[in-house]
C-alpha cells in the first residue's frame, strides 16, 4: 500500500459548462501523504472550498482525476470514499441532539454502545462541549454548533477528513487551544486531514505543508517555513505574513562591483555585487523590472540609511508597528519595543539584501529569496 | 396606570371580538340555519329565536328530501364520499409525484429545470373552463370522462403545482450541508432524502398538502363538466337543492356544515403538527 493518501491530478472545476462557465479551479495537482496535514490557504472565492467539495465528492469534477489510497474516486458518490467532513455552515441535524449528532457519524461503524460512548465523552472533553451534549442544535451559539460538527468529523475512522474552516466561529482564546488539542487528536491516531482556512496562522498552527491558492490555481504547496522564507511568486509573499511584505517596484541596475533597485522616487537601494551569488546577479541582468520585497520584522532602522518619513506608530502591547512614506508607497516595519519617533519624523531605514525578496515584475514569480544569496 | 391598562385591555378586547364576529357571523348563521326548516329561515324579520329541528340532516343522510311538490332523491352522502375519495386521492398522488419533483429542482439545476418548473406552474394561470372545453373532447375519446381517474388526473392541475411550489421552498431553505454531512457518514442519497430532507421540509409538505386538499375540495367546475351524478363531489352535488318548488336553503346550510367539517377537522390537526414541526426545524442563526 502506498503511503499517499490523497492525489489531486489537473483537476478543473467549471461552474455551468466546461471551458465556458466559470472556472473556479485550474489544473490543480497536489499530493497527500497518509498522516499529513495539509492546510488551503486562502482568501474567499480562491477555489479552495471547490477543491475540497470535489474531494468529498459534492461537486463533479469537471477534468482530472482524483485517488483515494491509490484508487480514482472522482466518479464515485460521497458513501464511497470514506472521507469525514466538517462543514463550515455547521450541518447538524436540527432533530437530534448535540450528542447524538456526534454519535450518529458512528451509527454505519457498527461499534457498540459502551465504545461510542466513551468515544464521545472523549471528543467532547477535548472539544469542550461536555455541558451542551444534551441539548438541541437550535439552542446553542455558533461557536458551539461548530464544534459539534468539528466533533462529528473527527470522531469518525475515516480515510481522510475534510475540515471546511472549522475554527472560524470560536473565540480566539479557544481557538488557539483547540487548535494545539486538534492537531495532537488528528497525529497521534494518524489520521489525514485538509483544512481549508483563510486564517494563515491556523495554517501555520496545524499543518504540515500549506497550499496557498488564488484565482482558483495552486500558488505554492510547500512547508509552513519554506513558504514564509522562499515564497514562490509576489502572491505568496504578500499574502502570507502578518503584517504583510513590503513590496516596491524597481528597475535593475548594476555593475561588476555594485547590484542596485532604483525604485519610485528616486530612492535607490544599493547594495555590493557581492551580496548576491553570481547566478543571482545572471538571472537579474535578465530583467527591467522588478519587485522587491522585505517583510516588516526584517526591516532595520540604522544610521546612513535610506530615509523614510513616519505616518503611524501603534504600539500593540507586544510589539510596535511602525508605517513610514517611502519610495512613494508605505514601508512596516515592526520592533519588539515600544519607540518613541512621532509622526511626521524621519528615520534611517536598511533593507538588508539578507531578507530581500526579488520577484519577476511582470509575471510576479520569484527570482531570489535573502537566504539563497551570496 | 392600571386603569389605562384597564381600559386598553377591553378595547382590544372589544376590537378583536368585532374582528370575529365579522369573520365567523356568516358560519355562525349557516350553523344555525341548519337546524331550521325554510319557513323560519325565510321569515321577517329572522330570529335567532326558533325551535331546532334535525330534519335537514336526517334528509341529507337517509337521501330523502321532502319539498312541497313531493319527494327527491338526493345523492349527499355519496357526494360527500366522493368528495373525501377524490381529494384524499388526488392530494396523495400529487404529493408521491410532486414532493420528488420539488427536491429535484429545488436541489438540481439541470437544463430547463426552470422551464419544466414554470411551465407546471403555468398549469394554474389558465382559466379553468378554458382547458374544459379540449379536455371534455380528449376524455371522450380516450374513456376518461365520468371517471374517477379521469377526475383525480384533472385535479392534478390544481393540486400539483401547488405542491411543487411550496415544498421546493422549503427544500431549497435546507441547508445542502446538512444533507451532504448525512451522505458523507456514508449513507445514500436516497436515505438522505427519507431522513433527512423529507422530515425536514415536514411542516412545509404538510401545509402544501392541506392548501392542495382545501383546493381540491373546493373545485368546482372539473367536477361539474366531467362527471356525471354518481361521481361528483358537494360542491357539484349541492345544485340539487335547487329545485323546481324552490331553494332549500335549511338543507344547503346543514350540507355546508357537513361538508366543511372534514377540511376543518384536517386543518386543526394539521396546524397542530405546523407548529411542532416548524420549531423542531428551527435553526439559530
Amino acid at each position: 500500500m502506498s503511503d499517499t493518501a490523497l492525489l489531486i491530478k489537473n483537476v478543473d472545476k467549471f461552474y455551468g459548462p466546461i471551458d465556458h462557465g466559470v472556472h473556479a479551479v485550474r489544473n490543480i495537482s497536489m499530493d497527500v501523504k497518509k498522516g499529513e496535514i495539509i492546510a488551503l490557504l486562502g482568501s474567499s472565492g480562491c477555489g479552495k472550498t471547490s477543491t475540497l467539495r470535489m474531494v468529498a465528492g459534492f461537486e463533479a469534477v469537471s477534468r482530472g482525476t482524483i485517488s483515494l489510497k491509490g484508487r480514482e474516486v472522482q466518479t464515485f458518490a460521497p458513501v464511497r470514499r470514506n472521507v469525514a467532513m466538517a462543514f463550515e455552515g455547521y450541518s447538524l441535524y436540527p432533530p437530534l441532539t448535540v450528542k447524538e449528532n456526534i454519535a450518529f457519524a458512528l451509527k454505519s461503524s457498527k461499534l457498540s454502545q459502551s465504545v461510542v460512548e466513551e468515544k464521545v465523552a472523549y471528543i467532547a472533553k477535548l472539544l469542550e462541549i461536555e455541558d451542551i451534549l444534551g441539548r438541541y442544535p437550535s439552542s446553542i451559539s455558533g461557536g458551539q454548533q461548530q464544534r459539534a460538527s468539528l466533533g462529528r468529523a473527527l470522531i469518525r475512522d475515516a480515510d481522510l477528513h475534510l475540515l471546511d474552516e472549522p475554527m472560524g466561529q470560536l473565540e480566539p482564546q479557544l481557538r488557539a487551544v483547540l487548535r494545539g488539542r486538534i492537531k495532537h487528536y488528528i497525529k497521534e491516531r494518524g489520521l489525514t486531514a485538509i483544512l481549508v482556512t483563510h486564517d494563515q496562522t491556523e495554517a501555520n498552527a496545524l499543518a504540515d505543508r500549506i497550499a496557498v491558492m488564488e484565482g482558483g490555481q495552486l500558488q505554492q504547496f510547500d512547508t509552513p517555513q519554506m513558504i514564509k522564507e522562499r515564497p514562490a511568486n509576489l502572491f505568496t509573499g504578500t499574502f502570507v505574513g502578518e503584517p504583510p511584505m513590503n513590496v516596491f517596484e524597481a528597475t535593475v541596475s548594476g555593475n561588476d562591483s555594485t547590484v542596485a533597485f532604483g525604485l519610485n522616487q528616486g530612492v535607490k537601494l544599493e547594495y555590493a555585487a557581492s551580496d548576491f551569488s553570481p547566478a543571482v546577479r545572471e538571472e537579474l541582468k535578465r530583467y527591467q523590472k522588478v519587485v522587491v520585497g522585505i517583510r516588516p520584522y526584517a526591516v532595520r532602522r540604522s544610521e546612513g540609511g535610506v530615509n523614510a518619513r513616519v505616518s503611524v506608530n501603534q504600539w500593540l502591547g507586544d510589539q510596535t508597528h511602525i508605517a513610514a512614506d517611502f519610495a512613494g508607497g508605505s514601508l512596516v516595519l515592526v520592533e519588539h519595543d515600544r519607540t518613541d519617533v512621532a509622526i511626521g519624523d524621519t528615520i534611517a531605514v536598511r533593507l538588508d539584501p539578507a531578507s530581500l525578496h526579488v520577484f519577476n515584475g511582470e509575471m510576479g514569480e520569484a527570482i531570489s529569496h535573502g537566504l539563497e544569496l551570496a | 396606570m392600571e386603569t389605562t391598562s384597564t381600559l386598553e385591555k377591553s378595547l382590544r378586547f372589544l376590537a378583536l371580538s368585532l374582528v370575529v364576529i365579522f369573520f365567523m357571523f356568516p358560519i355562525f348563521w349557516i350553523f344555525l340555519m341548519s337546524f331550521q326548516t325554510n319557513e323560519t329561515i325565510l321569515q321577517i324579520p329572522p330570529s335567532i329565536v326558533f325551535t331546532p329541528t334535525l330534519s335537514n340532516y336526517a334528509a341529507l343522510i337517509t337521501g330523502k328530501l321532502t319539498t312541497s311538490a313531493g319527494t327527491l332523491d338526493i345523492a349527499f352522502m355519496r357526494n360527500l364520499g366522493n368528495s373525501v375519495f377524490l381529494s384524499v386521492t388526488s392530494v396523495a398522488l400529487s404529493l408521491v409525484l410532486g414532493v420528488p419533483a420539488a427536491y429535484a429542482f429545488a436541489r438540481h439545476k439541470f437544463r430547463g429545470s426552470e422551464d419544466i418548473a414554470f411551465t407546471l406552474l403555468s398549469f394554474r394561470f389558465a382559466p379553468p373552463l378554458l382547458v374544459l372545453l379540449p379536455l371534455t373532447q380528449y376524455f371522450q375519446w380516450l374513456g376518461l370522462s365520468d371517471t374517477y381517474v379521469g377526475l383525480i388526473w384533472v385535479y392534478q392541475l390544481i393540486c400539483l403545482p401547488l405542491i411543487l411550489w411550496i415544498v421546493r421552498g422549503y427544500f431549497e431553505d435546507i441547508s445542502a450541508d446538512v444533507e451532504y454531512a448525512y451522505r458523507i457518514a456514508g449513507h445514500s442519497w436516497f436515505a438522505t432524502f427519507r431522513k433527512i430532507a423529507l422530515p425536514l421540509a415536514g411542516p412545509g409538505i404538510a401545509a402544501a398538502g392541506l392548501l392542495a386538499f382545501i383546493f381540491a375540495w373546493n373545485n368546482f367546475v372539473f367536477a361539474l363538466v366531467l362527471a356525471s351524478a354518481d361521481k361528483q363531489p358537494v360542491t357539484v352535488g349541492a345544485l340539487a337543492f335547487v329545485t323546481s318548488s324552490g331553494i332549500q336553503y335549511g338543507q344547503i346550510a346543514s350540507a355546508i356544515v357537513l361538508s366543511v367539517t372534514p377540511t376543518l377537522a384536517l386543518a386543526l390537526y394539521a396546524q397542530r403538527y405546523l407548529v411542532e414541526g416548524l420549531s423542531l426545524g428551527a435553526v439559530k442563526g
